[in-house]
């Protein structure tokens, strides 16, 4: 199951991510998980929120660059050596992961991680046969 | 001294007499050789027994830029392929670029016409030229050779950069002439301090600068800087590459060797002539080019002209330094670039037609820069970073394959360049020329 990150590129100027966050914030919008990769002179933020389709009209109507990325937010057993457990199975599986990070609570007593794979369908494939638990979309906006 | 003291020289109604014959054989010649300028003198109602006197030849019918594109590569030629000793090629304004070639004639008229440039700025025959303009394709290193070849003095060719090594060469050989193009003179004048070379001290006297415009204030910045005399040259390769015009050690304007490259200025809009003084767009008619002669050709540059006595001797008309440009070309480091291939490369990229912006700048003493302000879109947006890179590598290196020249990409958000009236303006020249 996949859910929906939104992806926006930011300049490297002062204000932007605030501005952004701003915008999110008076249109009532939640920041469930959230990471920036950035470069010298532009940045890539990556969020999940609790209403993505508003979020990009929203982001639209601003003239700010924004797509839509399929993700998978996986349950992760919060203990040590829970992550590399799942990765393992992953590597093992052929599956890889381009960028991950962490959800901003947790979901229940696991850790919540998005990740961003290079086959979704079959990270989810492998993820399902091992009982790797995933967090749906409904899930997320319920959050 | 001068080079050619009888043409150069020669009294004004002799050289319109001289200039008149030529324009008649030339129309003829044309007329018989090239299917296209038969063509468009037909089109245009004029027989090559109307052409008299060079007055004529506001009947003749121009040839422009665009003349050039749509008969890539030899259409325009006048001689066939195999009597052709030399081509070089100049970017176009998309895609095709400008070609032209010489006979073996022709290079001896360029020859004689860069010997008399060098002389005009006060090159002697026991003299050293150190030619740091690029060797190539570009017309601007060969031509110099040639000329000082013809002249016979002894040429350093070191094409352009590396400028450790132009300086260690200066240092070592004294070259007392310098050719290339004004910024790289200043360029190397912070390269010189660096090493701990006095400029003053240089073994430079005399510089020839041209392939970009410059200012006077840069004349003397240069000529302060290197203690040396800093004189313009003028060309175009469709014309013949440099060798149109120079400046002697008086700096009143260009002398045109108007024997075999005969100017006109225009009105650019109105294609009428402009009173002598006033700024128009030069036109020039290469009287005795034969692999690819232009009648009437649109430079785009922008002058004045003056047939007013020079000090020197020279009785050619003189042209203004390039006072602007008919077009949106802009010239970077000796390299013609126009936006428009800019345009087309960037519509390559996926298909799309992102806005962009052209940031030319020159940071005191350093080359010029040109940062190319490209507007990200949902379309090539992509949310992982090394797409993001690898995008504006690309970007970078097929505007570089392009232009000959580097520059730097810089992703910016949507709707950050600045339109006015909903057009965005696409170039901004922050360079004091």
């Amino acid at each position: 199951m996949k859910i929906t990150q939104i992806s926006v590129f930011l300049e490297n100027r002062k204000g932007r991510l605030c501005d952004v966050c701003s915008l999110l914030g008076s249109a009532g919008i939640n920041i469930r998980a959230l990471t920036i990769a950035e470069t010298e002179s532009f940045g890539v933020l990556r969020i999940v929120v609790d209403k993505p389709d508003k979020a990009i009209d929203m982001f639209k109507k601003q003239n700010i660059t924004a797509n839509k990325t399929d993700v998978v937010a996986v349950e992760v057993p919060d203990q040590p050596g829970g992550l590399a457990r799942v990765l393992k199975i992953l590597s093992d599986n052929d599956v890889n992961v381009e960028y991950m990070y962490g959800f901003v609570e947790k979901f229940s007593k696991n850790a919540l991680l998005v990740f961003r794979f290079d086959d979704a369908i079959r990270a989810n494939k492998v993820l399902a046969e091992n009982n790797i638990p995933i967090v749906t979309a409904d899930d997320i906006s319920g959050l | 001294m001068i080079w050619n003291e009888k043409i150069e020289t020669m009294p004004l109604a002799d050289l319109k007499n001289l200039q008149s014959q030529r324009l008649a054989s030339l129309v003829g010649y044309v007329y018989k050789n090239c299917p296209i300028y038969k063509q468009k003198l037909d089109q245009a109602g004029v027989a090559t027994s109307d052409i008299k006197s060079i007055d004529d030849i506001t009947k003749l019918p121009f040839t422009t830029k665009l003349d050039m594109r749509d008969n890539y590569p030899f259409g325009l030629f006048s001689r066939p392929r195999t009597e052709l000793v030399e081509i070089h090629v100049s970017s176009g304004t998309t895609g095709n670029p400008t070609l032209v070639g010489y006979t073996r004639d022709d290079i001896k008229l360029w020859s004689d016409v860069m010997a008399r440039c060098l002389c005009c700025a006060g090159a002697e025959p026991d003299d050293t030229i150190q030619i740091a303009y690029g060797y190539g394709l570009f017309t601007g290193g060969l031509g110099f050779h040639y000329g000082a070849l013809e002249m016979g003095l002894t040429i350093i060719p070191t094409s352009s950069g590396q400028t450790k090594r132009q300086l260690k060469i200066m240092q070592d050989f004294a070259p007392r002439i310098l050719a290339c193009t004004p910024s790289y003179c200043l360029y190397m004048a912070e390269e010189a301090k660096e090493m701990g070379i006095d400029p003053r001290q240089a073994s430079w006297k005399i510089g020839i600068f041209g392939a970009e415009p410059w200012s006077e204030s840069m004349r003397t910045e240069i000529e302060q800087t290197w203690n040396m005399l800093a004189t313009d040259v003028y060309g175009l390769s469709e014309i013949i590459g440099p060798g149109v015009s120079q400046e002697c050690r008086h700096k009143q304007g260009l002398h045109i060797f108007s024997d075999v490259f005969y100017p006109e200025i225009i009105d650019p809009d109105t294609g009428k002539p402009v009173p002598e003084g006033g700024d128009g767009e030069l036109v020039i008619t290469t009287l005795t080019k034969q692999g690819i002669p232009l009648l009437r050709y649109r430079t785009r540059d922008i002058v004045s002209m003056t047939t007013a006595p020079c000090k020197c001797g020279r009785t050619s008309p003189r042209t203004s330094k390039i006072k602007g440009r008919t077009d949106d070309m802009i010239v970077v480091r000796g390299i013609n670039v126009f936006p428009s291939q800019i345009e087309h490369v960037l519509l390559g990229i996926d298909g799309t037609h992102p806005h962009y912006q052209i940031v030319i700048d020159r940071q005191a003493h350093q080359l010029d820069t040109v940062d190319i302000m490209v507007e990200v879109d949902e379309k090539i947006f992509s949310d992982e970073i090394k797409k993001m890179h690898a995008l504006e590598q690309k970007i970078k290196k097929e505007i570089e394959a392009m232009l000959s020249i580097g520059v730097e990409v810089k992703l910016v958000e949507p709707k950050t360049i600045a339109r006015s009236e909903g057009k965005a303006k696409r170039v901004i020249d922050k360079r004091a020329l």
